[in-house]
């Protein structure tokens, strides 16, 4: 209920203000003669007076808080100049007021030095359920590495969904130059970036922050986030967007010239569309270590698929590839003698409701590699080979 | 004639024979007056200098896109910005008040050591120089911010080293004047001036005397260490050695929070002088005005990391410096109470120092308030290393600090110079100021909640009108600084004007009422006797 009310208050405020700031923001169009802007979702607002509107619960928390604060202050603000402005007005010799002669007392010092402090220590007491929540970065969903170069950002996945992922994020070249040129347009001016980092909605995301070079700060305002990356060091931070969309942020700690060139760009995305990304992800990733056209050799196929099969399958199919348990023996197995086909599939999406898992994040060369290594490992000496442009095709 | 510049006035002709004259007179002098007045001078022309690099900022940060200068320049310009403001500007101004003030106010005939005190001034200089001729050394100036935060201070060029070096003179320079203050203030007070009787203004100057005396030290060891990290193979802050940059932070803002009081707390002496002089009666809670001095400046040793809030500390951590800053704010408050009870049923008059005063505590207590958001560590991680940040400490730099050392000009140059300021230019200078100063600053809160970083040379075209806003009132801002040089300083530092009366405040007290305006260059000599209450000469 006071919420909704302070909300009001404030948001009638910054109406006031805005119609201040619109008729200053008119007056000026002709001074700063720049192209027509628009509020960026996500981003800043043009000539926005107030935190960015939160989309996580950490961010909702800081802008209540802020919102007290303001309250707080605004009440003691209109206290403490009210009597000093009716002082103003009324005691002053071009009035005739006589100065009166009282210059100390014990009780009012005492008084206004209590009751300030029992303010500051609700205040204190208010934040600290936050500042807890905020350094609370464990169980998360899914931990990121975000390391600060001079002058870019660079992401890896470390943990949950999507791990391996791994790229740079840079301001786009074109807003650079207009930066330069001094002529720039664009609502996303200064935060437009070639590889933003993707996340999904509604999962714990834990940033780990580093640097390579000097101390970088990554901050996103609607996530209510904000950690320094410091080289030689980790320190993390954690945020879990509402909604989906796209969020914006920028370097905050001085790193040098380009300092106001490395932006952060946020795509939260649904579980889906996170899921297929990181498939994409992989696909592309894998595919940039093998090309899935190569025709190999049998021996070379054998080799790689050994690997592949240590990395992967080794835990529950056993070295001699006769599992345990209810995991089946590929040894001898009628499937891997016979059947590519199926042997595919299965590798591709998993069987036994999961015991087997889907493989498919595994590249089409791991995945015909180690099919052909279980042909002809162990008591299989079938000597034939699948090529990895059959998992291509199997894929689709 | 003039009272300042010109040979020292007729009373005192008796005893001047054998002092330097000429040129002379200033670069060998030992007379409290005449040091005091070289570092105003020599803080104006820093922070006429200043004020010019801050414009370069606002110049370029008028439009998005860049026009005027390249990103290097910019970090430079705002580097240099915050260093000679600080260090060249704030820091020199105020113990050009002590030298002046402190020795009239205590009844005593010159500060305690006269040649040091000259060394200290002298020293600052070529330090200046130093510093701003970092402009023009192979790569420029330093650009890693006025914080100087390692491991980007690794990178910089030479005028690094020479930044360095500036600094330590300078430090050198304030220690020296801290010491002096305070065996002045110790020792040399007349009799019958107890401590609990002194004016405020040697109450703040003193307690200011111990902060640096304890922390320019500490200043001193984190640009040493920097050093050493550049040039010879330590690697105290440099990660790559496995050196730990938030060290560095931890070290420099155990200086730099008391650095903040350091240049606010002299300003809260001269409003403590200047408040009960116009409102015809006495300071209210003169002890608790003490004590709150003396606690915050106690407490300023222990808040130093709520600067560092998103260096990612422990949770415990950042609660203690979350609770240590707010506390602050109860002496603050108590400050602020006291003055406005001592103007509560007063008999006001507002002449300019006055109306700098009462603007003093209305723009800075913006100023504290902002200080208490930012202190929740919550919100601070969404402003931190924002243009809310910078729009705070300018609330309480530029609205606390300079109004303090404005209000205190008006108050005490007609003792200086012997001729009185006019009026009308002085009310021109506080409204043009004031009005200006909140067009610059009082956007800068929007920019900073809507996330737009400090030390940005661009930035997304959505914070242009409020950027465009700023740049014009800080240009208004500049004006009126030389405005109040050219139509109040220099007329008066000429003589031109009325005489000024010895005492011209009805309701000023203190010894330094006590002696004809201009102040003849020896006041003091034997010491006076004083009434019970050490305000007036007796016999």
């Amino acid at each position: 209920m006071t919420m909704t009310l302070t909300h009001a208050l404030l948001q009638r405020c910054a109406q006031g203000w805005l119609t201040v700031g619109a008729a200053l923001g008119a007056a000026l169009a002709g001074a700063a003669a720049h192209a027509s802007v628009n509020d960026l979702p996500g981003g800043p607002a043009v000539r926005q007076l107030d935190l960015h509107p939160p989309m996580s619960a950490i961010a909702q928390q800081q802008q209540t808080l802020h919102y007290i604060m303001l309250v707080i202050c605004l009440v003691i603000f209109v206290g403490v100049f009210g009597v000093m402005f009716y002082s103003i007005l009324k005691h002053r010799k071009s009035v005739g007021h006589k100065a009166a002669n009282f210059h100390e007392s014990v009780t009012v010092e005492i008084a206004w030095t209590v009751v300030p402090l029992l303010i500051v220590i609700g205040m204190g007491a208010m934040a600290t359920r936050t500042v807890v929540a905020m350094k609370d970065t464990s169980n998360a969903d899914l931990t990121i590495k975000a390391t600060g170069y001079q002058w870019k950002w660079g992401y890896d996945y470390l943990k949950g969904e999507g791990e391996g992922i791994a790229f740079l994020s840079t301001l786009d070249a074109a807003h650079r130059q207009m930066s330069s040129s001094g002529k720039p347009e664009g609502d996303n001016y200064l935060l437009k970036v070639d590889n933003p980092l993707v996340v999904p909605v509604d999962r714990k995301v834990r940033i780990v922050t580093t640097a390579n070079d000097v101390i970088h700060a990554w901050m996103v305002p609607s996530l209510g986030v904000k950690q320094d990356a410091i080289p030689g060091f980790v320190r993390d931070t954690w945020f879990r967007a509402n909604k989906t969309g796209d969020f914006y942020g920028q370097c905050a700690e001085l790193c040098g010239k380009e300092h106001a060139y490395m932006p952060i760009h946020v795509k939260v995305v649904s579980h889906a569309d996170y899921a297929a990304w990181v498939t994409l992800k992989l696909k592309e990733k894998a595919a940039l270590a093998d090309d899935p056209t190569k025709e190999w050799k049998l021996e070379e196929l054998i080799a790689r698929g050994e690997k592949v099969y240590a990395a992967n399958c080794v835990a529950c199919h056993r070295p001699d590839g006769k599992g345990v348990g209810t995991i089946k023996s590929l040894d001898g197995s009628a499937i891997v003698l016979n059947d590519p086909a199926q042997q595919v599939k299965i590798l591709l999406n998993g069987a036994a409701n999961g015991a087997m898992p889907a493989w498919k994040q595994l590249s089409d060369t791991e995945i015909a590699a180690v099919t052909t290594f279980t042909k002809n490992s162990w008591s299989n000496k079938t000597g034939k080979l699948v090529q990895p442009a059959e998992i291509v095709a199997a894929r689709k | 004639m003039s009272a300042v510049l010109d040979h020292p006035g007729a009373p005192d002709d008796a005893h001047d024979h054998g002092h330097p004259h000429g040129w002379r007179r200033w670069v060998y002098a030992t007379n409290h007056k005449d040091i005091g007045t070289m570092y105003l001078l020599f803080s104006f022309s820093m922070f006429m200098v200043g004020g010019v690099l801050a414009l370069g900022i606002r110049a370029e940060l008028f439009q998005p896109g860049l026009q005027f200068v390249n990103p290097e320049l910019f970090n430079q310009l705002t580097t240099m910005h915050g260093l000679i403001m600080v260090f060249g500007a704030i820091m020199p101004a105020f113990v050009g008040f002590a030298n002046w003030m402190i020795p009239l106010q205590i009844g005593a005939a010159d500060m305690a050591f006269a040649r040091m005190n000259n060394l200290s001034f002298w020293l600052l200089v070529p330090a200046a120089l130093m510093l701003a001729g970092s402009f023009f050394m192979p790569g420029g100036a330093p650009a890693a911010g006025w914080t100087l935060y390692a491991p980007l201070t690794l990178q910089m060029g030479p005028s690094m080293d020479a930044a360095i070096f500036a600094l330590h003179i300078m430090g050198a320079s304030s220690i020296m004047g801290s010491i002096n203050i305070v065996v002045t203030i110790l020792n040399m007070r007349a009799p019958g001036m107890t401590l609990m009787k002194m004016p405020l203004f040697c109450w703040t100057w003193l307690i200011t005397a111990y902060l640096l005396i304890a922390v320019m030290p500490v200043l001193a060891g984190a640009i040493t260490m920097t050093l050493t990290d550049r040039h010879f193979g330590t690697n105290f802050f440099n990660p790559a050695g496995g050196g730990d940059p938030v060290m560095y932070q931890h070290i420099f803002w155990f200086f730099g929070h008391p650095e903040v009081y350091i240049m606010i707390l002299p300003a809260f002496g001269i409003i403590s002088a200047i408040i009960p002089a116009f409102a015809r009666k006495r300071l209210f809670g003169y002890t608790s005005m003490v004590y709150a001095t003396a606690s915050i400046a106690i407490l300023s040793f222990i808040v130093w990391a709520h600067h560092m809030y998103t260096t990612g500390m422990p949770v415990t951590g950042q609660l203690f410096f979350m609770y240590a800053t707010m506390l602050i704010a109860v002496p603050t408050g108590v400050k602020i109470f006291n003055w406005i009870a001592t103007m509560w049923r007063g008999s006001m008059t507002f002449e300019t120092p006055m109306l700098f005063s009462v603007g003093f505590i209305f723009v800075f207590t913006m100023g504290g308030f902002t200080g208490l958001i930012l202190a929740m560590a919550p919100i601070d991680i969404q402003l931190q290393d924002t243009y809310y940040v910078v729009a705070h400490f300018h609330y309480v730099l530029v609205a606390g600090s300079l109004y303090g050392l404005f209000a205190g000009y008006y108050y005490w140059a007609p003792k200086w110079t012997g001729v009185m300021y006019i009026e009308t230019r002085g009310k021109i200078h506080f409204w043009g100021s004031l009005i200006f100063f909140n067009l610059t600053f009082f956007p800068m809160h929007f920019l900073g909640l809507a996330g737009m970083p400090r030390r940005y040379a661009d930035y997304p075209m959505q914070f242009a009108d409020f950027n465009a806003v700023a740049t014009i009132g800080a240009f208004g801002f500049g004006l009126m600084q030389v405005y109040f040089f050219v139509f109040v300083v220099i007329p008066m530092m000429r003589g031109k004007g009325e005489p000024a009366p010895q005492k011209p405040w009805e309701g000023a007290e203190g010894l330094e009422w006590e002696v004809p305006s201009p102040a003849p260059w020896h006041t003091f000599e034997t010491p006076p006797r004083l009434n019970a209450s050490a305000t007036r000469v007796v016999g």
